[in-house]
């Protein structure tokens, strides 16, 4: 067996894979909040269209995009072959309850919150990216401008004027909370980047992270569903 | 005054082979002092059992002074029960509430199977530390003792390291069956030392692969283990085998496919 295949067949290599792939998403993030934030922006949605249409222009952000949906399979495969191989390796369970204090819920729970986030995943994309890509988007044409602009500010915050898809985005960010909230800082103890000096700053980042992030992703929805009520 | 001995209700999981299947049997034990550990219960019990001519529960025990890793034993949800930082033997009544029942199963794993009642074959182990756990050295006289100098702090680390037992509690608490932090102390161990530098790299893809050929889960680092561990092992030896793991792996050098020996 080649090196490479035999770590790729470990559980410490498969680890690696789901480590690796988690930290590329949970870049993929910051940089998703950022552009998002700017729907915020008072101006009819011009920034934000303007920067979705760069985005989908641009040949690096395409490539990146592909490889974003390369990794979310990959984390989805390869999580769902980590947690046959841990069925596995206990065929006859316990009668008496696990405890719960050692160990943090999250932590536990980190497949049925994937599952969330991944249900959540398909229907955003549903909702706007294929709408945007594939569908018939409304045009828009700013004063001053030379061409009209696909108007994804306007998707969007005529989807959020829908107190239910609003709420739904909310709860979604709770579940992505707390699959951060052991991801991040678990990402890094798989790649053995976690030792007694490390450990408190990554646990202190992670939780910051996965507190401050989905709160970010969750206030724009909650902010045009008000402004779309006329508050 | 409090009670000095206790009734209880024991559920006691029944299994008369690997092969046969088992379940959960209930006994009423009348009468235990409250400074009975929790394995001279079970031989209380067992001599209750004896007299009614039924047969005796089978439990793993040695030293009784926690040291051997001998003792197991999953009571009410934990592993080596509900005390942090010890053994089952080293586990006492006192712990334990009057008309308490007390739920009491083997180890729970693939690669742990049940012998007999709460007796597990923990000889997956044996075997993940023969693929690696050793040193090579010149045999002869005993090299001085400060010949080799040594960071404190790594011989401390070592130290704690070594200090597993092989019990196997880890593998028990955690919800994934895996071996992790049994398979990173013994890495450790030598990791951090001189004298376990030649093998190194060898060892932590031998053991790696002798734990997944054992059929143990991967490590999510919930911590269950590191919170049962009654030894104390600390998940940053989890950690280390992880970074050593990629090193190893990506270092180059000849490991043999298999787990042998490299000759190359």
């Amino acid at each position: 067996m080649s090196p490479i295949k035999r770590f790729l067949l470990s559980s410490n290599g498969r680890k690696t894979v789901m480590a690796l792939t988690g930290l590329f998403l949970i870049l993929f993030l910051v940089v998703h909040l950022a552009g998002n934030l700017q729907l915020l922006v008072p101006d009819q949605g011009r920034s934000f269209n303007e920067y979705s249409h760069f985005m989908s222009h641009s040949l690096l952000i395409q490539t990146v995009s592909k490889l974003n949906f390369a990794f979310i399979i990959l984390h989805v495969l390869y999580s769902l072959w980590l947690t046959k191989q841990a069925n596995a390796a206990r065929p006859v369970g316990y009668q008496g309850r696990a405890a719960k204090e050692t160990t943090t819920w999250s932590s536990r729970n980190m497949g049925i919150l994937g599952t969330l986030v991944l249900a959540f995943l398909l229907v955003h994309l549903k909702g706007f990216w294929y709408e945007l890509k594939f569908g018939e988007a409304p045009v828009i044409l700013y004063p001053g401008a030379e061409e009209a602009l696909p108007d994804a500010f306007r998707v969007v915050s005529e989807a959020y004027a829908n107190p239910m898809y609003a709420m739904f985005y909310v709860l979604s960010m709770v579940a992505v909370g707390f699959h951060l909230y052991h991801g991040f800082q678990s990402a890094f103890h798989t790649l053995g980047l976690s030792n007694y000096r490390y450990k408190p700053m990554i646990r202190t980042v992670g939780t910051i992270f996965a507190v401050l992030v989905p709160a970010l992703f969750a206030l724009i929805p909650v902010v045009m569903y008000l402004q779309s009520a006329g508050y | 005054m409090e009670s000095t001995s206790l009734n209880l209700r024991l559920q006691v999981w029944r299994q008369p082979s690997t092969q046969a299947s088992g379940k959960f049997e209930t006994y009423e034990l009348p009468s235990v002092p409250v400074h009975a550990s929790f394995l001279e219960m079970l031989d209380l019990l067992n001599e209750q059992l004896i007299t009614e001519g039924r047969e005796p529960v089978a439990f793993d025990h040695d030293c009784r002074e926690g040291i051997c890793g001998m003792c197991s034993l999953y009571i009410n949800g934990r592993a080596h029960g509900p005390q942090q930082g010890t053994t089952t033997c080293q586990l006492h009544m006192r712990h334990f509430e009057d008309g308490e029942t007390i739920t009491i199963e083997p180890f729970r794993a693939k690669a742990f199977p049940v012998v007999r009642d709460l007796v597990v074959n923990r000889s997956a182990f044996d075997r993940i530390q023969q693929s690696g756990g050793f040193i090579t050295v010149n045999t002869g006289n005993a090299p001085d003792g400060n010949a080799v100098p040594i960071p404190k702090t790594d011989a401390d680390e070592a130290f704690a390291a070594a200090a597993c037992i092989g019990c196997g509690a880890c593998v028990a608490a955690c919800k994934n069956a895996s071996a992790m932090l049994f398979v990173s102390a013994k890495v450790s161990q030598y990791a951090l030392l001189p004298q376990g530098q030649p093998e190194h790299r060898e060892r932590v893809l031998s053991m790696v692969q002798a734990m997944d050929e054992e059929g143990f889960g991967h490590c999510t680092n919930t911590g269950a283990c590191e919170a049962e561990c009654p030894k104390g092992i600390s998940v940053e030896n989890i950690a280390r085998l992880n970074r050593s793991y990629l090193g190893a792996q990506f270092s180059g050098g000849g490991h043999a496919a298999g787990g042998g020996s490299s000759m190359a």
